[in-house]
């Protein structure tokens, strides 16, 4: 296998490899020259600019995206105004950055998405130079303009625009510039000549980098690491100089011998380098620096673009797509010649093992001898994980499985987990995907956006398969790849609904946790009502269908969805909407279609809107409602008048109601009110809202007893009533007298029959004056009750034998018994004796 | 106890996890405001608040002063004010008037307002209008279960009943749902989901989407079964006069939040004590399900019993003595408090209770329950409003009477309506609206003609899309068929035989014997049958939306037959009476089934009419 080192070239203790990742698909006729070139990290796609032949002023510029194998994925003339710089964001949108500061925003198939611009002040003064970062605020853009003034937008998404403090002495566009992202700030370290400047938001600082050599008068290059953590500089002598980007340390400086200023240079790092380096490129040459003062030198037959990755540099040329990295450690050690690491070893075994050599044994107890063989496999694993050759991985994991065998508690994770990785790589690697993702990148990256990033590329099966063979969670995996698919599936504007809508439902229907709700939602955007309706329909989740419906203007239909939830809040808000958007019969006509909103609405009048909530009763004509509503009202009324008036209101409500009842009643209430506002003024008593049995009871106790008959007869109090009332006031102001001669009077009321009479205020009589802690007054009556009522009155006012005698003369077993649980055996023997005799032969009968 | 119990009753699962929740949540929503700030607690808030964590712990969380909401203008020094409310719109209100004096007379404030147990738009909303949305923050804390016993679990919502049945207001129906849910995914996966009524298929719905949504774990069940209710399915069981000891300390005493006050007349002192009433309390455990007439001699009894432990003293030497007075003097002083002060009440409801006029009381219930002698009912009934007893309890009996014959006749119906308004005054008018709109009180109707409202119910039922939704007025045509019921489901026991109150024989016990509360029937029924097949003809007399649904669909589940199977969560909707728990209780005992009950609120018949009144504005 010595053929793996052959593109390997020392750079002091480490190597660098340029390996081919794909021989370009595109047919360009001039390979990258005169091109604008933007190409994603992370194996993104790559778009060009191309400037027509001849420049006139018909011709137009042609805008061209390709994956990173050059397969076409867009290709239109360019038809806005002339375009500076070109960028990718993370979620793979191209930016194109105009002269005049506008940013237009397409998608990967260059569709038209939307449009920013980066202030005002660039529209007369242009921009000279432009530049698109990342950061973890997302995706960021920086200009700098005519007037020498930068401007920064730190996250396309969220679009905020700071203007930098004025560089001191800075004309035209300064030498070089790059974007930093330090301690949560992004700022703008720029070259004017031999000076550096920081620009943050406030202020522009001056910088030196420490021992960057005297002979330089002026920085032509800069490049930022990926990670924003190192920074390098090129002068005009060839110097490079290689330092922390806080300028606090620097790592070397290397004379490269050219004084050309390069055409591009980037950092190429991994993690874990062992010997970071600087990549730089000018027409013809690559040049790669490090710390030690060796460079490679690679020859370039074509214009080419280096793009910065996470572990490397892609290089993308006219006809090859080519990655430059420094070897893992892994593979050195695996690799490197007349290596004695582990893994070497046992690779060796493995391959004699599979030649049935005895020397895979040899090797392997070598291996072993030492006790590292879980080391061995653990650096094969590795290994096959950095190589992009799926021949080299299989041989490599081969190995490591090979070295499993004699290891009893090696943890089988590791492998499997690469094993899937490698799989789900290559894959995406495929010169049809065309993503050429480092085992590196994809973690750093995760599967989530991995399939994201395959779901824009609108490669939904291949997401699909990736899901299920990875196993994600299915709301993450297929449910979000099938939702994309969904949402691009209503933009196809050929399909009819009927077709669009059952496709949907038929691919996602047994998925779960699809939203429904955002498909309608994309549907409508694009300005199919219809559709979104329809797909609404099989969105489980009200809280989501009703929100787009009031969106859609479909308020009805949202009002009855929301009822159907079952959710209160929802339905209170379409009731909202609907309030503010309808005039106001047409919103109480809807609300009287739907009970639940209405109730709802009524409660919240209730508290909020009195007023409204007549007026909602007044257009139901619902009369009862109207009268109960005055009648509450005239509580709250002060004023007699008003509250009078109010009163009548209710009649009138009542009777239209055909509610002859309340209407009476309420009546009754008004002659009851101005009598007691007569009486209150006549005489002084505060009756005024005391019930008719409370005023009656009022006025006996203050002795008006001609005033209460009055009512008596006016409000027809029912005799019974009026008795009870009377006796009770009686018996409170402890007015025997009054009360024996009101016994006695003949003035009983009409139609009274004799026995109803004692049954009636007899009884009562007893129990007021016992009330009143008057037996003796009491007693008086006790003679006047009927016969069976006569045991009771005896017992109330505690006369045992009265009771005793009225039990036996009675005969009535259950009336003796009562008599004999109220008795004690020691002081009523007799009657005790006397009650038992008359239960048995009560008993015998 | 002369109850058989049954020894493989299951156990009961731990709620006080839930009070853990509930603890954990709110001391971290009080730390989402740093600093030290005053607590503002909704009044209705306050008890169940004080369950969960008493005032040191809400110190020890930088809570300054504690105020009760009383809907006046604050006088509060600190800089960060925390409201802690139910989500209404009078309360929210007041904050809003709170917030915007502050700002006119230039006070800055932080203000939070924590809703429980959860925020309605329509709060948020209200906050908008009134400007203030931005000057505060607003945050839910999710206490929808207080644990009031090991066996009852309250929402302390008494306002539900008249929301949802009265006003036709859904809100706290998802409450109801997600208290289901959060019990779901605690205790369960439950087995089966048995319900009656339409609150309860609204909130088993709701409860369904919830599960949906959320992410499922498998685990061990703790509560096998459910089975929710409505409250308007059975009206006639809360409004009858309690007997069960419990269930007559609530009538008479008033239970709030499973603690009662007792006044000097039961503590014989001049101080009142608040006393726990739960199963902790060992002598109330024993006498709360017990018929009234049962207890007096069990407490006696249990008297003499302490007797003779404090007289085992007498013969003791030194050393006997030492250990009688570490080991048992404290439990049997425990005792002899918790005996008197139950003595106490006994004999102060004995006061009230045994005169003459709770018998004739009670005789008039029960006539009423049985259909017989409905003249002197009516007669016994007006007596009553023209005597002026209190108003409440006037109420009571004749919507008894209604439920009971199906409304009254239309002569009746005016002439005690007339007589209770000059009784107790003509605002009353709304009270019988309600009523009437309930199905509480109603009027017989003639057969063939319909009043202009129910010929539009009609109609609305009639129309397609709004069949499902106009239920809310279907209480309009509502018959509570109650004569029909008892009959089918044997609910009235004959009264001849004569019932043995030491020795209860059915769940009648707890009326005496004179009624099988239909709820606890219902209950026993379905669960007897695994469903509503052959009840049909009771589930239509009961307005329907009967529903019995295997949730778990885990074939293995089902098969073996665990101890959770025999735990069933109750849920009332719109509250349940002790005297209901006590039935369940008996039934679970005679099943060897065990009972959770979870309710909207505790009720009685007084609270329920309270709730229909409408004579303050």
């Amino acid at each position: 296998m010595a053929f793996i080192t052959a593109n390997w070239n020392p750079l002091g203790e480490a190597f660098y490899r340029k390996i081919e990742l794909y021989e370009m698909g595109w047919s360009l006729r001039d390979g990258l020259k005169e091109c604008l070139v933007a190409a994603a990290p992370y194996g993104g796609p790559i778009a060009l600019l191309r400037q027509p032949q001849r420049p006139s002023s018909s011709a137009r510029p042609q805008l061209e995206i390709y994956s990173s194998s050059g397969v076409n994925m867009a290709s239109f003339p360019w038809k806005s105004g002339p375009v500076r710089q070109l960028g990718w964001t993370v979620c793979d949108d191209l930016l194109c950055i105009q002269e005049d500061g506008t940013v237009l925003i397409y998608d990967l198939f260059g569709a038209f998405k939307r449009h920013f611009s980066m202030g005002n002040e660039v529209v007369q003064n242009q921009v000279l130079e432009a530049k698109v970062f990342h950061s973890p605020y997302g995706t960021g853009v920086a200009i700098v303009t005519g007037a020498s003034r930068f401007t920064l937008a730190t996250n396309i998404d969220d679009l905020k625009l700071r203007r930098l403090p004025e560089v001191p002495g800075l004309q035209g566009a300064p030498s070089c510039w790059a974007v930093l992202t330090q301690d949560r700030q992004t700022k703008v370290l720029l070259a004017n000549g031999a000076d550096l400047y920081i620009l943050d938001n406030t202020s522009c600082t001056p910088v030196t980098p420490p021992g960057l050599s005297p002979q330089a008068c002026s920085i032509v290059n800069m490049a930022v690491s990926f990670s924003y953590k190192y920074l390098a500089l090129f002068t005009d002598s060839g110097h490079l100089w290689m330092g922390s980007a806080n300028f606090k340390d620097k790592l070397s400086e290397v004379d490269t011998k050219v004084r050309t200023p390069p055409k591009q240079m980037v950092w190429c790092r991994r993690p874990k380098s062992q010997q970071p380096s600087v990549v730089i490129m000018w027409d013809r040459l690559l040049l790669v620096a490090g710390e030690c003062t060796d460079t490679i030198q690679y020859t370039l037959d074509e214009e080419s673009v280096c793009v910065a990755e996470l572990d490397g540099v892609r290089i993308v040329g006219g006809s090859r797509h080519e990655l430059l990295q420094e070897v893992p450690s892994a593979c050195q050690d695996i690799f490197k010649i007349a290596s004695m690491a582990p893994g070497a070893l046992l690779l060796e075994a493995h391959k004699e093992y599979e030649k049935s050599s005895q020397k895979a044994d040899e090797y392997l107890r070598e291996i072993k001898e030492q006790s590292v063989l879980g080391e061995a496999v653990r650096q094969c694993v590795e290994a096959a994980g950095y190589e992009h050759e799926p021949e080299t991985q299989k041989t490599l994991l081969r190995a490591a499985s090979f070295g499993k065998c004699f290891l009893s508690n090696y943890p089988p994770e590791p492998f499997v987990s690469m094993c899937r990785d490698l799989k789900v790589l290559n894959s995406v690697r495929d010169y049809t995907v065309g993503i050429p993702l480092t085992h590196t990148q994809y973690k750093q990256m995760t599967v989530q956006v991995l399939i994201d990033r395959l779901v824009y590329r609108k490669l939904y099966p291949l997401a699909i398969e990736i899901c299920r063979y990875l196993k994600t969670p299915e709301y993450q995996g297929v449910s979000r790849v099938l939702k994309h698919w969904a949402c691009c599936k209503v933009q196809q504007k050929e399909e009819p609904d009927e077709s669009i809508a059952h496709a949907v439902s038929v691919k996602l229907g047994e998925a779960a946790g699809i939203s429904y709700s955002e498909i309608a939602a994309r549907a409508y955007e694009c300005g199919r009502t219809e559709l979104a309706i329809k797909l609404l329909e099989f969105e489980p989740r009200s809280g989501e269908q009703v929100p787009l419906l009031l969106k859609m203007k479909r308020s009805q239909l949202a009002l009855s969805k929301a009822i159907e939830s079952g959710d209160t809040d929802l339905v209170y808000t379409v009731v909202t909407y609907l309030k503010n958007e309808m005039n106001r019969g047409d919103f109480f006509m809807t609300l009287r279609n739907q009970p639940v909103a209405l109730s709802l609405y009524r409660q919240f009048c209730k508290h909020q809107e009195q007023d409204t909530l007549k007026d909602l009763f007044n257009q139901d004509d619902d009369h009862q409602e109207l009268g109960n509503f005055y009648v509450k009202a005239s509580y709250k009324e002060k004023k007699l008048e008003a509250r009078l008036s109010l009163l009548q209101s209710a009649v009138d409500e009542y009777n239209k109601a055909r509610n002859e009842f309340a209407a009476k009643a309420t009546e009754e209430e008004m002659k009851l009110l101005r009598f007691q506002r007569r009486l209150d003024e006549e005489k002084g008593e505060a009756l005024l809202g005391l019930s008719l049995q409370e005023t009656l009871h009022a006025l006996l106790t203050s002795n008006f007893h001609k005033q209460a008959e009055q009512l008596y007869r006016d409000f027809r109090v029912p005799d019974k009533r009026y008795w009870w009332l009377k006796l009770t006031a009686l018996a409170e102001k402890d007015d025997w007298e009054e009360m024996e001669k009101f016994a006695k009077s003949k003035k009983s009321p009409i139609g009274y029959l004799v026995c109803c009479l004692y049954n009636l205020y007899t009884k009562p009589f007893v129990e007021v004056c016992v009330k009143q802690h008057n037996k003796y007054e009491a007693k008086k009556y006790v003679s006047k009750v009927t016969p069976e009522q006569k045991v009771k009155a005896h017992l109330a006012i505690g006369d045992l034998e009265g009771a005793a005698e009225a039990a036996i003369e009675r005969r009535s077993e259950g009336e003796i018994s009562t008599v004999l649980s109220r008795c004690s055996p020691t002081t009523d023997r007799a009657l005790l004796e006397r009650l038992n005799r008359a239960r048995s032969t009560a008993a015998k009968k | 106890m002369a109850h058989s119990v049954r020894r493989d009753a299951p156990e009961l699962p731990d709620f006080s996890l839930l009070k853990r929740l509930a603890r954990d949540q709110l001391i971290y929503l009080l730390e989402q405001l740093p600093g030290r700030k005053d607590l503002f607690i909704e009044a209705d808030l306050m008890s169940p608040l004080d369950r969960i964590a008493n005032v040191i712990t809400l110190k020890q969380h930088d809570v300054d002063k504690l105020y009760k909401v009383e809907y006046k203008p604050i006088v509060s020094t600190s800089d960060q004010l925390c409201f802690l409310i139910r989500p209404r719109i009078k309360t929210v209100k007041w904050i809003c008037d709170v917030v915007n004096t502050d700002k006119a007379f230039g006070r800055f404030r932080r203000y939070k307002i924590i809703f429980s147990p959860q925020k309605f738009y329509a709060c948020e909303n209200l906050l908008e209008e009134q400007g203030i949305f931005g000057d505060v923050t607003t945050d839910e804390w999710s206490f929808y279960l207080l644990p009031l016993d090991d066996d009852i679990i309250s929402l302390e919502l008494p306002e539900f009943f008249r929301d949802n049945f009265l006003e036709g207001d859904q809100r706290w129906v998802r409450t109801a749902g997600s208290a289901l849910h959060l019990l779901h995914s605690v205790y369960g996966p439950f087995s089966k989901v048995y319900g009656i009524g339409r609150c309860s298929k609204m909130a088993y719905e709701s409860w369904r989407e919830q599960v949906e949504e959320g992410e499922q774990r498998a685990r061990q069940a703790e509560i096998g079964n459910v089975f929710l209710i409505d409250r308007d399915v059975d009206l006639v069981t809360p409004l009858c006069s309690q007997v069960v000891y419990e269930g007559l300390v609530d009538d008479i005493f008033r239970i709030k939040c499973g603690c009662v006050e007792f006044g000097p007349d039961v503590t014989s002192s001049d101080k009142s004590i608040k006393v726990m009433l739960n199963s902790q309390d060992k002598v109330f455990n024993e006498i709360r399900n017990e018929h009234f007439s049962q207890v007096f001699g069990f407490l006696s009894q249990k008297a003499r019993n302490l007797q003779t432990a404090y007289d085992k003293r007498s013969g003791m030497d030194i050393k006997q003595m030492k250990t009688f007075v570490s080991e048992e003097l404290k439990g049997l002083k425990q005792e002899h408090r918790l005996l008197s002060l139950h003595i106490g009440a006994s004999e102060s409801m004995m006061k009230k209770k045994t005169k003459q006029d709770f018998q004739e009381l009670l005789k008039t219930e029960h006539s009423l329950l049985e259909g017989f002698e409905i003249r002197e009912c009516i007669s016994y009934i007006e007596e009553h409003i023209n005597r002026q007893v209190s108003m409440v309890e006037s109420m009571r009996l004749l919507c008894l009477l209604s439920l009971t014959e199906n409304g009254l006749l239309p002569k009746d119906y005016r002439s005690l309506k007339a007589q209770f308004l000059q009784s107790y005054g003509i605002d009353h008018l709304l009270t019988f609206s309600n009523l009437k709109q309930l199905g509480l009180l109603v009027e017989q109707q003639p057969g063939e003609t319909l009043t202009v409202m129910e010929s539009r119910v009609g109609k609305l039922v009639n129309d397609k899309t709004a069949g499902k939704l106009t239920d809310a007025f279907s209480s309009l045509s509502k018959k509570s068929n109650f004569r029909a019921l008892g009959r089918r489901l044997n609910l009235v026991p004959k009264s001849d035989e004569e019932y043995d109150l030491r020795v209860p024989r059915d769940m009648a016990y707890i009326f005496s014997g004179a009624y099988i509360p239909l709820s606890c029937k219902l209950i026993e029924q379905v669960l007897e049958r695994d469903g509503w097949t052959g009840l049909e003809e009771v589930t239509r007399m009961l307005n329907g939306h009967e529903f019995a649904v295997t949730a778990g669909s885990n074939g293995s589940d089902a098969r073996v037959k665990t101890d959770s199977q025999r735990i069933i969560l109750v849920m009332f909707l719109g509250g349940c009476t002790f005297s209901e728990i006590s039935a369940l209780r008996f039934l679970g005992r005679e099943k060897g089934l065990k009972f959770i009950v979870v309710t909207t609120a505790i009720t009685n018949s007084a609270r329920l009419l309270e709730s229909m009144l409408d004579n303050h504005a």
